[in-house]
């Protein structure tokens, strides 16, 4: 089936499989920072924005990106790093693999809520898995960023 | 593996009914259950081009169109102010917020899932669900249908009404399904209780025996939580065990009829 959607700001016509997952147009597409992780919708680790909003894309046709925007870290490394460079600062994770997962939903999250409550923050990564660390690295990297834009 | 040979985005109802007579073609909700399925598909039905991904209000109702993803249902203001924020907490501990991005209200519906804290949420609002060929049924109703029904579940249909609703859930871990959920509602002097995964299917508890006619107590409260735990049946699974469900449904209902009372 042909789509036709814009990938991190590319416009891009593609041939696909009517069974072909996001995840996998999105790697083939050379945007390898979406991992495939439990692939049973668990883990946040395939999370793209659709549109603006965070999806999983392990569980969602390439064929319905048809007409959309999808964005990946690959397209979203300004805003990323930002923040991000917080997060490894407080040595937050061990492996790394959870990390895009957890940078692009803090995006959305940051999107919708520019200063979120730390009780905020841990509702809206509750989807993002990490089996390394106890995520208040994570937390105590996104709270220094969100403190350092208050100049606190 | 799920592997799927034609995918269509349907065109209106009549045709996505249609294609959904044949045995091994299947509607598609947000996938996140189905993605996990060890199935061949001939056809995929998309819904996703009727419009039905948005809850529009009338005078007397909340229409809930079947592909509304579950954040959307969650963050819906009308319908948080008319139970005092119980909908986004039923739906809030339901994996994370990029998986209620993805999964549907239609499709969280029709699974009838045994563990589903979004069936016991409805229920408790008395919602009806609309089907394309069956037309429109209680909760109690759908839930009764045979499993091999093959119709379209076009929305939930959500009355407007004075209630106060109290949500309340047991997991082992946060975001983990339910070992089980519960919402107490006081509407009209009347008070009932939805329990579900118990691990089944969600159910009406009245108070039949009047046991919080004339105002709540503790006694009463803590009577009404045994009744109902005494009255609904329950299972055990990985998750926990029925004795230990019994206990939890008594407990949890308890606490929910005396957040409603303190709350007013
Ligand atoms: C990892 C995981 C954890 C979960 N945890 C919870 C939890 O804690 N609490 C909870 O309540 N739920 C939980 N769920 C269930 C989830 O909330 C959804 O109910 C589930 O994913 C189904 O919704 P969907 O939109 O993904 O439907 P799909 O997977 O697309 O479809 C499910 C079924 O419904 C059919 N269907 C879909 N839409 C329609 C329609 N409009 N008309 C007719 N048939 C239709 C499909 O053919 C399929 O048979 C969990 C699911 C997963 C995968
Ligand atoms: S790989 Fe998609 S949620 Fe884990
Ligand atoms: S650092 Fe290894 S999974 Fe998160």
């Amino acid at each position: 089936m042909e789509i036709k959607l814009t990938l991190n700001g590319k416009k891009i016509t593609a041939d696909v499989a009517p069974d072909l997952l996001l995840l996998d147009f999105v790697r083939d597409h050379g945007c390898l920072s979406v991992k495939r992780g439990c692939e049973t919708a668990n883990c946040g680790l395939c999370t793209v924005l659709m549109d603006g909003t965070p999806i999983l894309s392990c569980s969602t046709l390439a064929v319905r990106a048809d007409g959309h925007h999808v964005q990946t870290l690959e397209g979203l490394q300004e805003e990323a790093e930002d923040f991000a460079i917080f997060i490894a600062d407080q040595g937050a994770e061990q492996c790394g693999f959870c990390n895009p997962g957890f940078v692009m939903n803090t995006i959305a999250l940051l999107r919708e809520n520019p200063d979120p409550t730390d009780e905020e923050i841990k509702a809206y990564l509750a989807g993002n898995l990490c089996r390394c660390s106890g995520y208040e690295g994570q937390l105590r990297g996104i709270r220094a960023y969100l403190n350092s834009r208050k100049g606190v | 593996m799920l592997t799927i040979r034609q995918y269509v985005r349907a065109e209106s109802l009549e045709e996505a009914y249609t294609l959904a007579q044949k045995r091994n073609n299947m509607v598609l909700g947000g996938m996140a259950w189905t993605k996990m399925y060890n199935r061949s598909i001939g056809t995929a039905i998309d819904l996703g081009g009727l419009g039905l991904d948005t809850i529009e209000e009338t005078d007397e109702a909340y229409l809930i169109g079947a592909m509304t993803p579950l954040r959307v249902l969650e963050q819906h203001v009308g319908l948080n102010a008319m139970t005092q924020g119980a909908v986004a907490e039923s739906l809030k501990g339901i994996v994370g917020v990029q998986f209620r991005n993805t999964a549907t209200v239609g499709g969280s519906v029709w699974a009838r899932f045994g563990f589903s804290d979004v069936t016991t949420i409805l229920m408790a609002l008395e919602a009806r669900v609309e089907l394309y060929q069956r037309g429109v049924m209680t909760m109690e109703e759908f839930a009764l249908l045979p499993r091999t029904e093959r119709d379209i579940l076009v929305r939930v249909i959500v009355p407007k009404m004075e209630r106060s609703v109290c949500y309340l859930s047991q997991r082992n871990t946060k975001t983990d399904i339910p070992v089980l959920t519960c919402a107490v509602v006081r509407r009209g002097g009347e008070t009932f209780a939805v329990v579900g995964a118990r691990p089944r299917n969600a159910e009406v508890y009245r108070d039949t025996e009047g046991l919080l006619a004339s105002g709540v107590t503790e006694e009463g409260a803590c009577a009404f939580g045994e009744s109902v735990a005494r009255r609904a049946s329950f299972g055990s699974n990985c998750r926990a065990g029925k004795e230990y469900r019994q206990k939890v449904a008594a407990v949890l209902v308890r606490r929910a009829v005396l957040t409603l009372d303190k709350e007013g």
